[in-house]
């Protein structure tokens, strides 16, 4: 009896404990309409350190520049609302080491984030704090050093910290977007590989536009990109390293191979190869070389991508004479079609949780992004336009980016394509800026863990 | 059943085969059903060869007419040893990228294929697909679409 007791206490204890803990979170399963109010007061900079940054980078006040940066990231993410720095009453060197909690709780603030930056031998050192402005008190602190031309990253690793910290969930904004640029007239465009953060900064071409370039696709545990190149003519798949720019075509195969996939462990490529009217799956180890075929069929098989235990594969085919979606083992047995609603169904991509698949639906003369189960229950259609499709999870599994283009007439007028991302739950649909026209958006993994 | 009822059902099986058959060809200005049959794209090998073949959404099939360029761009390539060509397959812009690359592929060998039994050997066709990413009408309609689904015959050399 006694131990029955002992062991009710505990549980209590815990759970109060962790509720005394958790005055503030953030639900991030469902739809948000009343994002959480929070004040990103900006980092506070020695004068001395001032005075260096703005010689290193030109930047008149660094601090305020990293708070704009994750200010940003949690507005954009829709489950913030970030106050008007204007309001704030404190001052930033002051707010960080005591705050004030009734000057920001009169604000309406839930909760605050303060820091210092300055500079340590040569490089940035940042150091940051999230308090619960209700409760009073200081829930994480955190610092880290880098070079200073990472300041941004500074910003979107903070944001990943306090989006981990109150939601629960890993964050995505130390990340980068790695999409096909576009220009020119549609009969003609040209297309150039470009890489950027996740917030639209820091754009940087990777191909000069002399041929065509499309599906850019991330490995998910390095700088390694695999894409779809007509260099010479011959439409193949291509691996490029971002950090050094080599690149190299994939396996040595009589035809076009195209829309290509890294498998979860970053060791293999999936893509289709077509020959004689005919595509199937295929796979390369980037080590052995050795080539795999996985589907074996006379109808169109192609944009797999992988489960992310690796066990399994969906992908596209029109086996049953229209598009659908399918799963099958890794080594291509068990194939089984999961797509049963009105339409056609296209570019399957497993969720990083693994619990969904994203897709592409045309029904109608209009097109969807949704989401569906693995066995392809609980299908749920996130957004619907005219043209859009090629959906990317961030590396949460909670945001989906896409590509969305519009109608034209004869001569190309009206004609755009754009990234767009819109959250699991079907809100918080957003263009996503891009110096170019863009399309085939591609998701890192987190930069940092 | 009254004769009333059977009259009705007559009736309505009557409009509804009208209505069929209504739906089944549908030949509007340039296009028969959802077939391109205008000439404005196409251009020629020789004279009388055009050099493009059009098909339905979706589909791969060659139509009669399609057949009839290819006999005819066959007869040419009979005549002219030398040439060496290369068969670019596209698709409209109503598709998700990849599968449009397949597709492509798939309408440039079908007309490979019929090349071929046409006598003219396979070393001399190579196919290249472009999926939707080569329209020659950029407009969003319907007609635009018909003209951008096609195999174009381009000479290699």
């Amino acid at each position: 009896m006694k131990r029955i007791i002992f062991f009710i206490y505990i549980c209590l204890f815990t759970f109060n404990w962790g509720k005394a803990w958790s005055l503030i979170e953030v639900d991030i399963t469902r739809g948000n309409l009343n994002p959480l109010p929070l004040a990103v007061s900006p980092l506070s900079v020695d004068q001395n350190s001032k005075e260096k940054f703005k010689d290193l980078l030109k930047l008149e006040d660094i601090g305020a520049e990293i708070s704009k940066v994750v200010e940003n990231n949690l507005r954009q993410s829709g489950l913030f609302n970030p106050l008007d720095p204007k309001a704030f009453l404190q001052k930033p060197d002051i707010a960080h080491v005591k705050p004030r909690f009734e000057d920001w709780a009169l604000i309406k603030a839930q909760a605050l984030i303060t820091g210092e930056v300055k500079i340590v031998d040569e490089k940035l050192r940042v150091e940051f704090r999230l308090w619960d402005v209700l409760a009073g008190k200081e829930i994480m602190a955190l610092a880290f050093t880098t070079v200073s031309e990472n300041w941004r990253r500074v910003g979107h690793i903070i944001t990943d910290k306090v989006y981990q910290r109150l939601t629960g969930e890993k964050g995505y904004f130390d990340t980068r977007i790695i999409y096909v640029a576009e220009e020119g007239l549609k009969t003609s465009r040209i297309k150039k590989l470009a890489i950027m953060d996740q917030d639209g900064f820091n754009t940087k071409y990777l191909t000069l536009g002399n041929e065509l370039v499309l599906t850019p696709r991330f490995n998910p545990t390095n700088q390694m990109v695999t894409y779809l190149s007509y260099f010479k003519n011959l439409p193949r798949v291509y691996l490029l390293d971002i950090e050094t720019g080599i690149q190299e075509v994939v396996g040595d195969f009589p035809g076009m191979t195209f829309a290509p996939r890294f498998s979860p462990d970053g060791k293999k490529i999936i893509m289709s190869f077509a020959k004689d009217g005919n595509s199937d799956i295929y796979t390369m180890d980037l080590e052995s070389r050795e080539v795999e075929k996985i589907t074996n069929h006379p109808s169109i098989d192609t944009s797999p991508s992988y489960s992310p235990d690796g066990k399994y594969i969906c992908f596209n085919s029109d086996r049953s004479g229209y598009q659908q979606i399918y799963v099958m083992r890794s080594d291509g047995s068990k194939v089984k079609r999961i797509s049963f609603g009105n339409g056609l169904y296209g570019t399957p991509v497993w969720s990083p949780r693994g619990d969904l698949i994203a897709f592409t639906k045309l029904h109608k003369g209009k097109f969807y992004i949704g989401v569906m189960r693995t066995d392809g229950t609980g299908e749920r259609l996130l957004t619907e336009n005219y043209y859009q499709e090629a959906p990317s999870w961030s590396p949460n599994g909670r945001v989906l980016i896409f590509y969305r283009e519009t109608k034209s007439d004869s001569a190309g007028k009206g004609f755009s394509a754009k990234l767009w991302s819109i959250d699991l739950t079907g809100y918080n649909e957003r263009m996503v800026k891009t110096q170019t026209d863009a399309s085939d958006p591609s998701w890192s993994s987190l930069l940092t863990d | 059943m009254s004769l009333n009822k059977i009259f009705r059902n007559t009736l309505l099986v009557f409009f509804a085969s009208i209505l069929l058959s209504a739906c089944a060809v549908k030949t509007t200005g340039k296009m028969q059903g959802d077939v391109y049959t205008g000439k404005d794209t196409v251009e020629y090998l020789a004279s009388g060869v055009p050099d493009r073949v059009f098909f339905a959404t979706n589909e791969t099939v060659l139509t009669t007419a399609s057949r009839e360029t290819l006999r005819k761009q066959a007869s040419w390539l009979r005549k002219n040893s030398k040439i060496n060509v290369v068969l670019e397959g596209h698709a409209d812009e109503r598709g998700t990228r990849e599968y449009n690359l397949a597709l492509g592929e798939r309408r440039a060998n079908a007309a490979k294929d019929y090349l071929m039994t046409y006598g003219i050997s396979g070393n001399r066709i190579s196919v290249i697909s472009y999926g939707k990413e080569r329209p020659v009408d950029s407009g969003s309609n319907p007609l635009a679409w018909s003209k951008n689904r096609r195999s174009v015959t381009v000479k290699a050399n």
